[in-house]
């Protein structure tokens, strides 16, 4: 890969953020090459606009260093950094022409004004505005608005120029015209360009590296192709372009069980009989005969998408998404076959499965038999199981006892829905409470990143009594 | 159609109480008191120049000194958190809520002699009164008026998108920069809606400089006040006149600024 043997020019090295008490950014390290085109990739609220203005100068992280060509520049404010910005609503000076906004940062570093002249007039060349300089930026549309800001950010030759999702507010046909016209002002002026998004198919396009980050975290980072093919998690597999995602069983090295199947694949050193996240992207299975494929299913439906057909096949009671130039008849049983190299295996994004909560019986009520115990501040009740007061218990909750409280009202609030992974049978949805992580399957799709209540079904939990504990106190 | 038919009440409304006396004052500016056709409420109205010249003089000087107080004062409100903001606001509303005439009699009471004023003063050995001269109209003025300054002022840097200055920032601004080239810019209109709001009202007012003004501070609205009731031509062609300033200054304001600044 020719991206590492260049020169660092902006890192950031355990960078930690919080506003009023919530973690954005949770220690991440980042490090970006001269002139590369750099994409942070997420969901909304997942800390990448947080990231950007870090390196801006226009949020001060809690703790963490932010290196620029070697030196560190935390505190420096935004106007003494050699960074400019291209805003995500543009944030043109409606009250300048044209030539005045792009002027205006060289107006601020006294140049001559026949200097000043010839280089707003060339970046306007460059970025398709020539003759527009009295124009005043209020009768510009959205593309036009959106050169201004990208030429007015070019002018001043920083070292890196950031972009907050300047595509946001176009149009499909004019964003696809603008990634490529971004990524060939970004090769035809050398310049180092981290760009914001949360739109994987712009990253892909015009990234020479991918960081995919989710909840404050950085989930991978690497080439468009590596993101693609090699994603290291669920996470990133759902994230990035259509993937079945499965759950899979490592039963040695290079042998997985997927679908009650047992499949040759190319990955090694997850263990014996590990659990495991598998992904296949559709357009890696190749419809067989049912006798010769390695995974039997009856077609469910296929759609017409232009290059290819997209069948959904279902196996057992999961749903398999394949692309095929061919379509397969409806309700036909077909097989499928993969190919090892093609299976992709990957730790699951939490080490456990069943939500298991270990606590103690803080009050009790026999006759109408419940009982209650404090989680993370909260008292939960019981219903339909007895235990005395002071007893030690372990409770597994299966991911399917929990579920978001439609009443608004649930055993805990607040809870942060962390990723959304569809499995081919249900949603399984990692949550983030105050003090740990828990797992949901969920038929209905959520929105990451936002907070709901919590609810526990206690009839499909499992309760053990455990020893007693003199020394250990919970609360 | 719908909403034509809903304008009928106003626009009978403008008719009756805007339109029509408009007219009839400048009818009655054009007559003299047998009815005929004059020019003699005007040739009498022109005796008053050194009162209308005096009148925007006193209405220029509050005017800019509102200005002065007020932008700063807007600048940083804007910039409060949003509570304390509110808070601020209610302070610079509540005296309005005050009867205008109490306010002016405050203000005597401050001023004169033996008063809070003269007895703070009295301390460093200077006695006398210091009512009955234009700075004490021009206090009471500007007194009066500082609301209609500061709250279109401050309207519209609150408008101002934070982006803007981060913009700024982002290509080399420091504080200064950023004020001089992006805040006062763009608070412009809020400062020409401020201009009209105070000068207008204070180069036509009366009272204030009857009570706090010398003998020689009489403004141009206690002159209409004075002689309308006997003369009404005359009192009509002040009027007519004063309205042509005031119109003549909206066009000139209007130059500057777009029109919202002026509504």
């Amino acid at each position: 890969m020719e991206q590492t043997a260049k020169k660092t020019i902006v890192s950031l090295k355990d960078i930690f953020v919080r506003f009023d008490g919530e973690v954005i950014l949770n220690h991440i390290s980042l490090d970006i090459h001269e002139k590369e085109f750099v994409t942070i990739l997420g969901p909304s609220g997942c800390g990448k606009t947080t990231t950007l203005r870090i390196i801006g100068g226009f949020v001060e992280p809690e703790s963490g260093d932010v290196i620029f060509d070697g030196r560190r520049i935390n505190g420096t404010p935004p106007n003494k950094r050699n960074v400019n910005t291209v805003f995500q609503k543009y944030s043109l000076f409606p009250h300048l022409n044209v030539f005045d906004n792009v002027a205006f940062g060289l107006k601020l570093k006294k140049l001559p004004k026949d200097e000043i002249k010839r280089r707003v007039s060339k970046m306007l060349a460059t970025v398709d505005l020539k003759g527009y300089e009295k124009r005043s930026v209020s009768t510009l549309s959205g593309g036009q608005q959106q050169r201004v800001a990208i030429a007015r950010a070019l002018v001043c030759d920083p070292d890196i120029i950031l972009l907050d999702e300047p595509l946001g507010a176009l149009d499909l046909k004019l964003r696809k015209c603008m990634q490529l016209e971004l990524k060939e002002i970004q090769r035809s002026t050398e310049k180092t360009f981290i760009y914001v998004t949360h739109d994987q198919e712009e990253a892909l396009t015009m990234s020479d590296r991918v960081v995919v980050m989710n909840n404050g975290a950085i989930e991978q980072v690497g080439t468009p192709e590596d993101i693609y093919n090699e994603p290291v998690n669920a996470f990133v597999a759902d994230f990035i372009g259509e993937a079945n995602i499965l759950n899979g069983t490592m039963i040695d090295d290079c042998r997985i069980r997927i679908l009650g199947r047992e499949l040759e694949c190319v990955d090694k050193g997850f263990g014996r009989n590990t659990p495991v996240d598998v992904v296949i992207r559709p357009e890696d299975i190749i419809i067989t005969k049912p006798e010769t494929g390695q995974l039997v299913g009856v077609v469910e439906s296929s759609t017409f998408k232009g290059v290819h057909y997209e069948m959904s096949i279902r196996v057992g009671k999961c749903e398999i998404i394949v692309q095929s130039t061919k379509s397969a008849e409806i309700g036909s049983t077909v097989g499928m076959m993969v190919v090892p190299f093609n299976i992709q295996i990957m730790n699951k994004l939490l080490p456990f499965y069943d939500n298991i909560i270990e606590t103690v019986v803080t009050g009790a009520d026999e006759a109408d038999n419940s009982f209650e115990f404090r989680l993370e501040d909260e008292s939960v009740t019981v219903p339909g199981h007895y235990y005395p007061e002071g007893t030690r218990l372990r409770i597994t909750l299966p991911p399917d006892a929990l579920s978001l409280a439609g009443d608004g009202d649930g055993d805990i609030d607040d809870v942060y829905i962390e990723s959304v992974v569809y499995k081919g049978e249900h949603n399984e949805i990692i949550l983030e409470s105050d003090e740990r992580k828990w797992l949901m399957l969920s038929d209905v799709d959520e929105q990451v990143a936002t907070y709901v209540p919590l609810s526990f079904d206690f009839s499909k939990a499992g309760f053990e009594v455990l020893d007693p504990e003199p020394a250990e106190t919970e609360g | 159609m719908k909403s034509r038919k809903l304008s009928i009440p106003y626009i009978v409304w403008m008719l009756v109480f805007t339109m029509i006396p408009l007219v009839m004052i400048g009818i009655t500016a054009f007559t003299d008191k047998s009815g005929g056709f004059s020019l003699e409420p005007f040739q009498k109205a022109f005796t008053y120049t050194n009162v209308f010249l005096k009148s925007l003089w006193i209405a220029f000087l509050s005017t800019l000194i509102s200005l002065i107080l007020a932008y700063p004062l807007a600048y940083m409100l804007a910039r409060m958190k949003k509570s304390s903001q509110n808070t601020f606001v209610m302070l610079l509303m509540i005296p309005m809520w005050m009867n205008f005439l109490l306010r002016i009699y405050a203000w005597i009471i401050l001023l004169q002699k033996n008063g809070p004023l003269d007895l703070a003063l009295s301390i460093l050995g200077i006695h006398g009164s210091y009512i009955g001269n234009t700075a004490a109209v021009v206090v009471g003025m500007v007194y009066e008026y500082l609301p209609f300054m500061v709250l279109p002022i401050y309207t519209v840097m609150c408008k101002i998108d934070p982006s803007l200055i981060e913009a700024a920032q982002d290509l080399g601004s420091n504080g200064f920069d950023v004020f001089r080239k992006v805040i006062f810019p763009l608070s412009v209109p809020g400062i020409i809606s401020g201009i009209t709001m105070v000068f207008v009202p204070s180069a036509s007012t009366f009272l204030v400089s009857q009570y706090l003004g010398g003998t020689d501070d009489i403004m141009i609205g206690d002159v209409i006040d004075k002689i309308f009731w006997t003369d009404q031509n005359t009192g009509s062609a002040i009027s007519l006149i004063l309205m042509i300033f005031i119109f003549a200054f909206l066009v000139l304001m209007n130059l500057f600024g777009d029109e919202e600044a002026i509504a």
